[in-house]
């Protein structure tokens, strides 16, 4: 297609999913107990997002990435020491508050307004591509909130593959029930498109890419405007972890034809 | 209170998801609506004749076989609108989990997902969810309506009432102009196929299965026929964990039928099945946020100390996967 697509990434930090979480309650809501402390990475299925973004843009000619990423300004400074690194982009930021317990129509609004203000924004190639949940909220209702405060009638959800055409349509694959995919061909953009974990590895770190693309950061970090995202309409009641321990019975000492049996005692019971 | 139960048809029939929808609906008392498009929608509305609904919508046609966003959202919106209620509950498919959110912001309805708890006191209703990927469960409340909940599977027992002849309302629909076409589904091959969603046992394959192994050498093809010589023998559903669909993608030799349709756990998926049966997992993944909805957890591991399966699994037998599952599928004939 003539000129490429303008594809805008979602993607915010979530804490590292190997750290401990433990619920607090704040004066704002329900948080986590060190939350700011926390190391923080790219929301996962948003950076599988962001790795097909950056492929698409180099098989269509003119395509050009953007990041629009909602958290703390600190938090985010820290978080694009790596992402940075991984493939070309230029970052909007967003100051505020990038907790699950927040409210996803409020995010919504604050990612569409972003993207709106865009310079340059050409509705008739734009591709909003996001993660289809966050490991954070998990509720799969940002991308679509953004998709309508957008006026875009495309949507696709659970995505694992999109090829583009040269007449500017695309074929994409999302994941349905069964480990079945649905398969669809959109006549082109505007689309929105929720990413499941696609088909790409992680790119390796990239000092060239993260030198150009860390000149647009900090400017961008310091334009970030704030929004005030919280918890809106949603009253907690309850936040916890529940205590699932399980008794476990460790077997050893045992051979493989008695554990054998005894798994398929299990099984037929 | 006004209640719609908002359901769709699959190959003209309606899924378990939706009937289990009916029952959580019929728990909640209220007034009934249930609304259903798609395929044969009014003849599915009669197989909930006995479900106690005071009115039954439903919208059909051409546009609305094939789930699609454009055509979806426009069909739940119209039947929303027809039946105007305060709390309006659908089950969480990958049909309605695209389509409903977008819905919400047309009709003005709050909406929340992955709904595993509701309750309700007259016009008072609280519902449960986990967030953090299944780390913590919160319960909480909405004043505003209407409220829109995507129901997950398995919280109710499917409705299973009588049948009858109803005499549903057909709902007009503005005409969509959609720029999305469905060429079809892809499915595996029958006897490729590896998630099994009403299987009762899910076993879940780690990396473990690719590395050296005590000879130290790799046995990648003899873990590919024990694995699949299991799910073939105890008609399993196939999840893995994310390490291992990652060698995939990293280019290195591993399993051939694994993708990351198979994954489990932080960007996978968290299947419910009776039992769970987890083999060469060293990670928190499979054990715990892939586990959450498994009942019967077991583990084989070559690790007497390994911390992730300790207090997840119910029992941890310590010894080689290859030999033990090479045990177990001669025992299942």
């Amino acid at each position: 297609m003539s000129n490429g697509f303008q594809i805008v990434v979602c993607g915010s930090l979530v804490p590292d999913p190997l750290q401990t979480l433990e619920p607090v309650t704040t004066p704002q809501g329900p948080g986590l107990k060190n939350e700011t402390m926390l190391p923080s990475v790219l929301d996962p299925w948003s950076a599988h997002a962001l790795f097909e973004a950056a492929n698409l843009a180099k098989q269509v000619a003119g395509s050009k990435v953007w990041l629009v990423s909602l958290g703390p300004k600190a938090k985010l400074q820290q978080l694009m020491m790596t992402v940075a690194q991984k493939v070309p982009f230029e970052l909007i930021a967003i100051d505020g508050n990038a907790s699950g317990f927040t409210d996803a129509q409020q995010v919504a609004t604050a990612l569409a307004d972003a993207i709106l203000a865009i310079p340059g924004l050409d509705k008739s190639k734009l591709l909003v591509f996001g993660g289809c949940a966050s490991a954070s909220r998990d509720a799969s209702v940002t991308m679509q909130s953004v998709c309508e405060r957008l006026g875009i009638s495309e949507f696709f959800a659970g995505v694992d593959e999109i090829k583009a055409s040269a007449d500017g349509s695309f074929r994409v694959l999302e994941r349905i029930e069964g480990g079945q995919y649905l398969d669809s061909t959109c006549a082109g953009a505007p689309a929105v498109l929720a990413w499941a974990t696609g088909n790409l590895p992680e790119p390796p770190n990239n000092p060239q890419v993260g030198m150009m693309n860390m000149r647009g950061v900090m400017p961008a970090l310091q334009k970030a405007k704030p929004a005030a995202v919280g918890v809106g309409g949603i009253a907690y009641e309850k936040v916890e972890i529940p205590a699932q321990k399980r008794a476990t019975r460790v077997v050893k000492d045992v051979t493989a034809d008695d554990i054998a049996k005894e798994i398929i005692e299990w099984l037929k019971a | 209170m006004k209640v719609l139960a908002l359901l769709h048809t699959e190959n003209n029939m309606l899924p378990r998801a939706a009937l289990e929808t009916i029952s959580v609906a019929r728990s909640l008392g209220g007034e009934l609506t249930v609304a259903i498009f798609g395929g044969s929608a009014a003849t599915a509305a009669n197989k909930l004749a006995g479900c106690g609904a005071a009115k039954f919508l439903v919208v059909e046609g051409e546009a609305f076989l094939q789930p699609r966003y454009s055509t979806d959202t426009a069909a739940a919106t119209a039947l929303i609108k027809a039946a105007n209620p305060e709390l309006i509950l659908a089950p969480n498919t990958s049909r309605f989990a695209r389509a409903l959110p977008g819905v919400a912001q047309r009709v003005g309805a709050q909406v929340d997902t992955h709904i595993v708890g509701i309750t309700a006191e007259g016009n008072s209703v609280k519902v449960q969810r986990w967030f953090y990927r299944q780390r913590i469960l919160t319960t909480f409340a909405r004043v505003a309506r209407p409220w829109l909940l995507l129901v997950d599977g398995g919280i109710q027992a499917p409705y299973e009432g009588a049948a009858g002849t109803v005499a549903a309302e057909a709902v007009a629909v503005t005409q969509v102009d959609s720029r999305t076409t469905v060429n079809g589904v892809q499915a595996p091959a029958a006897d490729a196929q590896t998630i099994r969603p009403d299987a009762q046992l899910l076993f879940v394959a780690g990396a473990g299965w690719t590395k050296k192994q005590k000879d130290g050498q790799y046995h990648i093809g003899e873990a590919s026929t024990l694995i699949q010589g299991f799910l073939q023998k105890a008609k399993a559903s196939l999840g893995s964990s994310k390490s291992l669909v990652d060698l995939k993608s990293e280019g290195q030799e591993t399993l051939s039928f694994m993708s990351h349709m198979n994954q489990i756990g932080q960007t996978g998926s968290t299947p419910r099945h009776q039992k769970g049966l987890s083999t060469c997992c060293h990670g928190e993944e499979p054990h715990a946020v892939g586990w959450r909805f498994i009942s019967e957890r077991r583990a084989i591991n070559i690790d007497a100390n390994c911390g992730w399966a300790q207090g997840k699994a119910d029992v941890v037998y310590i010894g080689d996967a290859f030999e033990i599952v090479s045990k177990i599928n001669v025992l299942l004939g």
